[in-house]
């Protein structure tokens, strides 16, 4: 215990509430010296901008104080540091500074599973208000605040999840000892902690009852606690912005001998595909509540009519970021499916090149659909025609991925391991996701999709599919390299049985009411419209999830100390970090290798993927 | 080549199976606008779309998954297959035939929605945290929205605060409300009936709760409905002097969006009690709300700004308001007690 509160972690907060205070304080002394009012009890104590400046401060404090940045202050200085940390063995290297790319990916799927269940508890609790119609556990405000902070912990959860399963896998798959830049790689994942935080402080700040996309004017008037948001966001957009920038020279400088672009590994084409959106939409978030920031502080009437100001120009510029930004959740996890699918089936991928440019099809095309969100917005009514073109135009790479894993599974071997049936079940999810897309995108037809439960679903189908099941896959087929142990096989095909038919049914659900009149943020409905029993079984399928992701936990947390024994290529995949033994080593491989074939020769012998060059150094 | 015939079989089977199941699910409201049968008919399309891609999907994996599985004991690999470049053309060349139809259906039947009337009758819509106010060419308001059946109607709708947005399911169309602007909604009803309009952006706190009575009927019932309407405005209009109820008429028109009449602390003062009490302002003066306090305050906001509120800055709503308007505002503000 007491190694936890001397931890990175246990400082870095320490040092965000210190901080935060000292920001607060400063900005209220001023404001009392210039005969401003300093205390305002209608916004918790301090000013708003005395909150806002204490959020930012107690951000660079938390990365000032917890030591992640002093190896740069050293270099500046002239001083040498020791080019590789070595980390304790135990579980407390989680909660302090590492530079080993293996420990960071961890770190960031710790931090993304605590941001799931959280921000899981929090649909559990609004999914029982909406049981039934009436309002019986919360108040309208914090029904609005809950489902709000629920859309933005599970994004950024996913986006952290995202950099988790890249950060720990990509440096392995490529045949590198490390991410191209060590130090910037553990600054991106420490720089999302005091985001997170941030996030979470809305809540005691008044909530936020916009959603997650933040709309003005409904925001430049909502409670402070919207200004955290805005912060959190603003503060963990650096997190993806830096992590991309690494992963893209990490692959283009760190491959292996004879690694060429169609050689690698099909999940480091969705890295790429993913962190190039990440690298240069993510701006354009943090860009946008930064205006609505400035508006709220400052008075720059941006998105304020009375002002000149146009609150559509908001959305423009939101969207442009947050539409991408589901490719940067789904990307990586079909290239997961991809990578998963060819060991299972015991067969190559079917198209290799066409399914990795598919990735880059999609990531290119989907920087130019965004104002599918706004047909009914009041933006310009014949731009909405171009926007449906491009928007449709997504599904043709997507259907290449799907006739591809089909072409894959086609005549092959085919095993059900539980890594496999979160593969199986991401695609059926996603499928479904999938085909509820046009009607959205055909424009007459979104007039009535638009701002309903149907779009619910069929984004919640999007990324679970695209992501949720991948993730799942992802940690029961990783999880040995990780640990050196298996998860239990009948906990986790008991996790499967229960989270897909009542995932199925929440979602199906929801796509039927919304098309019936169920509107989307809505804390109460008219029982007139007859849609009780409906929620009330979405209700009792939410809660199975739930139920179903305990009973993950309990598998994880056990396995790590009494799971099976699996140090071995225990799925007999061909890829490079299966051929050295679990755990991972920890510079990764104690022998360069050359990439002397094609990843995915399954039903070939005598054809290698990788060769380990002769022992040099033992 | 036997694994592709029943494959394909099973295909076809479940194409139209699933097409008949949807379409006879009864996944829509009601259709009671002329646009509704046009979004219906897009609408009946994609499921045509989904069907046949949901079986081509999920038939061959779930095949798969059957008849490919793996036999207990047997460790080999499978065929080498790499791909087929053909194929992956194919896969990509008629998909994007079919999203060019896809997109084309889908710029014509949102042209079809959009089809002007130059007849169309022009209502008013004012939309405001939590509640809709529909003004009628005849010159009266209303919290109910009246429409005459198979007659076009456009409604001219602007927000008082933040975005909302109109939303009929029965009539299928929706389109967001904005501040500083007006946005069409261009709707021909068809079907006499009793509806809701439900505001679909969410506007804050009792965004759930934010709707109003649409009410379809033939022509004659809505000329009558008009001409009752019209009565009682000019009733109410020709009484001489100060009146509390035109008061409370402009009130709900215009007032509503920030004041609150029950006591509750919204965007601007409440107006309850507020008549004749003492007022505590920002600059630490005090002032009593009388007639010359009420005057100014409506005709200049920011001239004495009450203790926790923002000043404001010039409002439209505040300026269009005439000095009779005025004296039924105080009438109607010295009724709540
Ligand atoms: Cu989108
Ligand atoms: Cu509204």
């Amino acid at each position: 215990m007491k190694k936890i509160f001397s931890s990175t972690l246990a400082r870095g907060l320490l040092w965000q509430a210190v901080g935060w205070l000292v920001g607060a304080l400063f900005i209220t002394g001023i404001r009392a010296l210039m005969g401003l009012q300093a205390i305002d009890a209608s916004k918790f104590f301090f000013t708003e901008p005395a909150w806002v400046f204490g959020g930012l401060l107690g951000a660079l404090f938390f990365i000032g104080g917890s030591g992640i940045v002093s190896d740069w202050f050293k270099w500046a200085k002239g001083e040498e540091t020791s080019e590789h940390h070595e980390d304790p063995a135990g579980g407390e290297k989680y909660f302090n500074l590492s530079l080993d790319h293996k420990v960071i990916g961890i770190q960031y799927t710790l931090l993304a599973l605590a941001l799931f269940v959280i921000g899981g508890t929090f649909a559990l609790i609004f999914r029982l208000e909406l049981a039934h119609s009436g309002l019986q556990l919360l108040t309208l405000q914090w029904y609005n605040t809950l489902m709000s902070l629920h859309g933005i912990l599970m994004i950024i959860g996913i986006l952290l999840g995202v950099s988790g399963v890249i950060n720990y896998l990509v440096p392995m798959l490529i045949g590198a000892q490390d991410m191209a830049f060590p130090r910037l790689n553990a600054f991106s994942y420490w720089v999302a902690v005091p985001g997170a935080v941030l996030l979470l402080s809305s809540l005691a700040l008044g909530g936020f009852d916009t959603g997650w996309t933040g709309y003005p004017p409904l925001s430049a008037r909502a409670p402070v606690g919207m200004q955290m948001f805005f912060l959190g966001v603003f503060v963990a957009g650096w997190s993806s912005i830096l992590g991309a920038l690494n992963v893209i020279a990490s692959v283009i400088r760190m491959r292996a001998k004879g690694m060429t672009a169609f050689r690698m590994p099909i999940l480091v084409w969705a890295a790429i595909a993913t962190s190039l959106i990440a690298l240069t939409a993510t701006q354009l978030i943090g860009l946008s509540f930064q205006l609505v920031m400035f508006q709220r502080l400052l008075g720059m009437g941006f998105f304020d009519p009375a002002k000149g100001g146009n609150p559509v120009l908001f959305q423009h510029l939101f969207w442009f970021y947050s539409h991408p930004a589901v490719y940067v959740f789904v990307l990586p996890g079909l290239g997961v499916i991809s990578e998963l699918l060819p060991v299972f089936v015991r067969k190559p991928l079917f198209g290799y090149r066409w399914v990795a440019m598919s990735s880059l099809g999609i990531a290119l095309v989907g920087f130019l659909v965004w104002a599918h969100h706004m047909f009914t917005s009041g933006m310009n009514d014949y731009l909405r025609v171009p926007f449906m073109y491009s928007t449709l135009l997504v599904a043709v790479p997507t259907g290449v991925k799907f006739f591809s894993w089909v072409a894959t599974l086609w005549k092959g071997k085919i095993e059900t391991p539980t890594p496999m049936l979160f593969v199986l079940g991401g695609i059926i999810v996603f499928l479904l996701g999938g085909l509820s897309g046009p009607p959205n995108a055909t424009v007459a037809t979104d007039l009535h999709l638009q701002d309903t439960y149907w779009i619910v679903g069929h984004f919640h189908d999007t990324i679970f599919g695209g992501y949720v099941f991948p993730f799942f896959a992802a940690i029961y087929y990783w999880f040995p390299k990780a640990t050196g142990r298996r998860m239990n096989e009948t906990l986790g095909k008991i996790h499967f049985w229960l989270m897909t038919p009542s995932f199925l049914v929440l979602t199906l659900f929801m796509m039927r009411i919304g098309l019936l009149g169920m509107r989307r943020r809505i804390a109460d409905y008219d029982p007139a419209l007859g849609f009780d029993w409906y929620q009330l079984i979405m209700t009792i399928a939410g809660f199975t999830i739930a139920l179903s992701v305990l009973i993950f936990f309990i598998n994880f947390f056990r396995s790590m100390k009494h799971g099976e024994k699996a140090d071995g290529n225990i799925w007999n995949s061909r890829s490079p970090e299966w051929q050295v033994p679990s755990p991972m080593p920890v510079h990764n491989f104690d022998q360069p290798f050359e990439v002397v074939g094609e990843p995915y020769d399954y039903g070939l012998t005598d054809a290698p993927y990788i060769k380990f060059a002769k022992s040099t150094h033992k | 080549m036997r694994h592709f015939v029943i494959v394909g079989v099973l295909v076809a089977i479940l194409t139209p199976l699933t097409y008949i199941g949807l379409s006879s699910a009864h996944m829509m409201p009601v259709e009671a606008s002329a646009q509704s049968q046009i979004v219906d008919q897009m609408w009946n399309w994609d499921m045509m779309a989904v069907s046949f891609l949901l079986a081509l999907i999920v038939v061959p994996m779930f095949y798969s998954l059957i008849v490919f599985r793996r036999k207990k004991g047997d460790t080999t690999d499978a065929e080498h297959v790499e791909g087929n470049t053909k194929l992956e053309v194919t896969w990509t060349i008629i998909p994007l035939i079919t999203v060019l139809v896809f997109a084309y259906l889908g710029a014509y039947t949102l042209g079809e929605t959009r089809i002007a009337d130059p007849n169309a009758m022009v209502i008013k819509v004012r939309a405001q945290q939590w509640s809709w106010s529909f003004e009628y060419p005849d010159g009266f308001t209303s919290t109910d929205l009246h429409l005459p059946k198979d007659q076009q109607v456009v409604l001219k709708m602007q927000s008082s605060d933040v975005i909302h947005s109109f939303w009929v399911p029965e009539f299928r169309i929706k389109q967001d409300v904005l501040p500083g602007r007006v946005t069409d909604y261009r709707i021909t009803p068809d079907m006499i009936g009793s509806y809701k309009v439900r505001c679909a952006e969410l506007c804050g706190t009792s965004h759930a709760y934010m709707e109003a009575n649409v009410i379809v009927t033939s022509q004659a019932d809505y000329k009558a409905w008009v001409a009752d309407q019209v009565a009682a405005a000019q009733a109410l209009a020709a009484i001489p002097g100060p009146n509390a109820a035109r008061g409370e008429k402009i009130y709900e028109q215009y007032c509503r969006a920030c004041h609150s009449i029950d006591g509750s602390k919204g965007q601007s003062p409440t107006w309850r009690g507020l008549y004749g009490s003492t007022v505590e302002l920002n600059d630490g003066s005090a002032v009593v709300a009388d007639d010359a306090y009420i005057t100014e305050s409506i005709k200049q906001p920011a001239a004495k700004v009450v203790k926790g509120f923002d000043a404001m800055g010039f409002n439209p709503v505040n300026a269009g308001v005439t000095d009779a308007q005025i004296a039924d505002l105080i009438a109607f503000i010295q009724t709540l007690k």
